[in-house]
């Protein structure tokens, strides 16, 4: 169950998805975001998803990865399209007890629903293609210039990085300390919600305690191999723009470009 | 005999529909019997793990079916709570599992879960410490004081305090030293003696199942391949060297010695059988 | 200078709580570690093997007396970058070592922390998962390979930073025994091929008999230190100290009990068949 998480989930491959720059994805990640919140109608969305699809299509991951990528949040985007439809005022369609749906809610419930999708899952097609670490070191270079305001750009870099590495650890970990409870007779699926919350405490417990454990660990084998922050260290890999960079980020431009047009005109 | 655990044509599929996809069993039937101590061997990725999870029905097969005394676990998926208690399962690196602020709290989690009154918990508390061989000094202390050894022995008692018709312990002796390891073993072995009740233990080494079990079952590839006592089992040493599995040392010598031309049984796996067998060889033939 | 590691009136005593006695986990060990050797340190948990091989790259630092790496002493704080690129360390659990999400990165993470220019990071990184064989697994994620492999990525994480000696601090007591025989193949190889020392700290008499030297500690002293066909073979005394023999020197001294004529120290399969051979 927990398994099926795949958050932070880094699937390796050659494509042009994935070796573009971090720093390049970044930064169309955040063109797509922007061009995603100003689209309007079904043309600027269509724009947006026909840049997703393609995306996906040059990434090689399989949709299916990605829909599934949405099982946490799927509450959220019910939750939302729900409100949506029946809280927005406009042309009633249907009428009962104190709720109307409108032509405007369902619209604006579809829309909603695409855009949390799209943002999802473009969001998640970063971290698929990218490798934490190359992701926290784009992050890290595009941050750099805050190091001037005593910002610890790589210390943070590197807390996220670790993070990143020990999620599918720890998630694995859950899981065990999870079954081994229940082959005890815990039980975390019946009784109310303190019933519940007091079940989590024997997963909890050893959950902290091992990962406690393991930064202890990690912090004295980071030291062996003679980390001492970022000072003086050199990179494997060091970003550096390719002339496909220029061209992918152009061709997002000019989406985010059309988007708006289209979104002036309403469209 | 009769068998406590029927497993039918179990088998298990992980990530269905995901790039990671494979079958961890594929196609297992297997049986467990009332009161045998039973090695189950095979190198990581087997399918042992998987396949023990199921038996108290942790997981639930993709397709198959276990029985347990005749009854399929998974007829009344809201009972299979009363599964867990019946076969009892402890796993490996189990020091990892402990949460309580005592041993006492902690043994006592199983029992609390199925409902029991407070004497009958004291009672299977103080009674499964004894069996992995703690004293009752350790009942009040915090359970992430102890050594590492102890923490798995209360974590051991914490299963054994449900007094399940079966034992499975998954790697009981994995990262212990050699003087645990052989305590934790006579520990087990006691507990089989005095209960009577099934046990089912999961390992890689051969040696440790050579010397303690009544049978074995060896996985390999998601499958079964082998069952049959130690005997049985080890005179097909060289199948199972193919799949990649230790023979226990005894064995080896005593395949190197017939490979020489000495007249013997290539199927030993104890020291003091090999010793048996050559003195009662070096007999004959100065008898002659 | 033959000596990479030479420890002098070695002890150290952990911290104790509140009202307790601290605990000497190291009591006097003088030790020197031959440059190019290939040692095993033996001894059952709380013997001090794993404080030891903690203070052989100033994980630990003295509590009293002193150590040396290649000359240098380990409590010269200005030396810890050198002392410690000169002896890796790889610890029991292969996961908590990990410290990148791609196998390559997290070789590189030494050399990058050292300094190196990135043409020879590169250069060093292919170099060193060709020599633990996982060349193969180079754009691989860490966490969906085997015991065995993680531990190989963790020992080319420590050979990307060109040491002398390689510690192996209990590295195989996780893994199968197919872990354990690639992670045993792979540094048996490196000391061989490359000359680098290897000190291997654990508790498996079968590991410690292929190496060329055994050292046996017990309450934080050195209690036996010789060749494995000297030590591996005094039965009694091993059992003692919460050790054991291997299956063979416990048959071979069972058929002796019995009158066979054979000798203790034929170890392995066939020397042991060979002997028994010899005594029929």
């Amino acid at each position: 169950m927990l398994k099926d998480i795949t958050l932070g989930q880094f699937f390796p491959g050659n494509t042009l998805a994935h070796k573009l720059d971090p720093r390049t994805k970044i930064i169309l990640v955040v063109l797509y975001i922007v061009a995603l919140f100003c689209a309007r109608f079904f043309v600027s969305y269509g724009l947006v998803a026909l840049l997703l699809v393609m995306s996906v299509k040059v990434s090689g991951v399989h949709p299916k990865a990605l829909v599934k990528g949405l099982k946490p949040i799927l509450f959220i985007i019910c939750f939302t399209a729900v409100l949506n439809l029946l809280y927005t005022p406009g042309e009633a369609l249907v009428s009962f007890w104190v709720f109307t749906i409108t032509r405007e809610g369902i619209l604006q419930a579809f829309f909603m629903v695409l855009r949390l999708t799209m943002l999802i899952m473009g969001t998640f097609l970063l971290t698929y293609t990218t490798s934490p670490i190359a992701l926290t070191d784009g992050l890290e270079t595009l941050l750099n210039p805050l190091k001037k305001l005593h910002v610890p750009v790589h210390e943070l870099a590197m807390i996220m990085s670790i993070a990143l590495r020990f999620i599918p650890t720890l998630i694995e970990e859950t899981d065990k300390i999870m079954s081994a409870q229940k082959a005890r007779g815990a039980d975390f699926e019946s009784g109310n919600l303190f019933q519940r919350a007091k079940a989590l405490v024997p997963i909890l417990v050893p959950l902290f305690i091992s990962a406690f454990r393991r930064a202890d660990e990690l912090a004295v084998a980071m030291e062996c191999r003679c980390y001492h922050g970022g000072g003086g260290r050199t990179k494997l890999h060091v970003l550096r723009y390719a002339a496909r960079d220029y061209f992918v980020l152009t061709g997002f431009a000019a989406v985010l470009g059309g988007v708006l047009v289209l979104a002036h005109f309403g469209l | 005999m009769r068998p406590i655990i029927r497993v039918e044509d179990l088998t298990h599929t992980y990530g269905i529909n995901t790039p990671f996809c494979r079958s961890a069993v594929d196609g297992v039937s297997m049986e467990i019997y009332e009161g045998e101590f039973l090695g189950i061997i095979g190198h990581t990725g087997s399918g042992k793990s998987t396949l023990i999870q199921h038996l108290n029905g942790l997981l639930q097969p993709t397709s198959g079916k276990i029985y347990l005394e005749d009854r399929d676990i998974w007829a009344e998926p809201k009972k299979i709570r009363d599964v867990r208690f019946q076969v009892g399962l402890v796993f490996q690196y189990p020091e990892y599992q402990l949460f309580e602020e005592t041993v006492y709290m902690d043994v006592a989690f199983g029992p609390k879960n199925m409902g029991l009154d407070e004497k009958e918990i004291d009672r299977r508390v103080r009674a499964s410490l004894r069996f992995v061989g703690l004293g009752e000094d350790m009942l009040e202390k915090s359970p992430f004081d102890l050594s590492g050894g102890q923490k798995r022995r209360v974590a051991i008692a914490g299963v054994i305090a449900m007094e399940p018709k079966v034992l499975i312990l998954d790697e009981p002796s994995a990262g212990l030293d050699p003087a645990g390891r052989r305590s934790m073993l006579e520990n087990i072995r006691a507990y089989h003696k005095e209960r009577g009740t099934t046990v089912v233990m999961v390992s890689h080494s051969m040696d440790e199942v050579a010397e303690n079990v009544d049978r074995i079952v060896v996985l390999a590839d998601a499958g079964v391949v082998m069952s049959g006592t130690p005997h049985e089992v080890f005179s097909r040493a060289q199948e199972l060297m193919d799949v990649g599995l230790n023979v226990p040392q005894v064995t080896q010598v005593a395949m190197e010695l017939k490979r020489r031309g000495v007249d013997i049984d290539p199927a030993v796996y104890t020291v003091a059988d090999l010793r048996r067998a050559l003195n009662a060889l070096k007999r004959g033939r100065a008898g002659c | 200078m033959t000596d990479i590691i030479r420890t002098e009136n070695l002890t150290f005593a952990y911290p104790a709580d509140e009202g307790q006695q601290p605990h000497t986990a190291l009591d006097g060990v003088d030790l020197t570690i031959e440059r190019g050797s290939f040692v095993a340190v033996l001894g059952h948990n709380g013997s001090g093997k794993s404080t030891l091989a903690k203070h052989m790259n100033a994980v630990l630092l003295p509590g009293g007396g002193k150590v040396y790496v290649d000359g240098m002493d380990t409590s010269n704080e200005d030396l810890l970058l050198e002392v410690r690129s000169r002896v890796g360390m790889v610890f029991q659990n292969p996961d908590n070592q990990i410290v990148a999400n791609v196998v390559e990165e997290d070789v590189a993470f030494g050399p990058e922390n050292l300094g190196v220019p990135t043409a020879e990071i590169r250069q060093r990184v292919d170099s060193a998962l060709k020599a633990v064989g996982m060349e193969a697994f180079m754009l691989h994620a860490p966490h969906h390979l085997s015991g065995g492999q993680k531990q190989r990525v963790a020992i080319a994480g420590v050979i990307a930073m060109e040491p002398q000696c390689i510690v192996l601090d209990e590295s195989t007591a996780m893994l199968d025994p197919l872990g354990r025989r690639e992670v045993l193949d792979t540094v048996r190889r490196l000391n061989r091929e490359k000359g680098i020392t290897i000190v291997l700290i654990t508790h498996h008499m079968d590991e410690a008999a292929m190496a060329g030297r055994v050292v046996v500690m017990d309450n934080g002293k050195v209690v036996m230190d010789g060749p494995p066909r000297e030590i591996l073979v005094r039965m009694e005394e091993l059992r003692a100290i919460g050790l054991d023999v291997p299956h063979t020197v416990e048959l071979l001294h069972g058929l002796r009990e019995d009158g066979f004529d054979v000798p203790l120290d034929a170890m392995s399969i066939q020397e042991c068949a060979a002997a028994i051979c010899e005594a029929l």
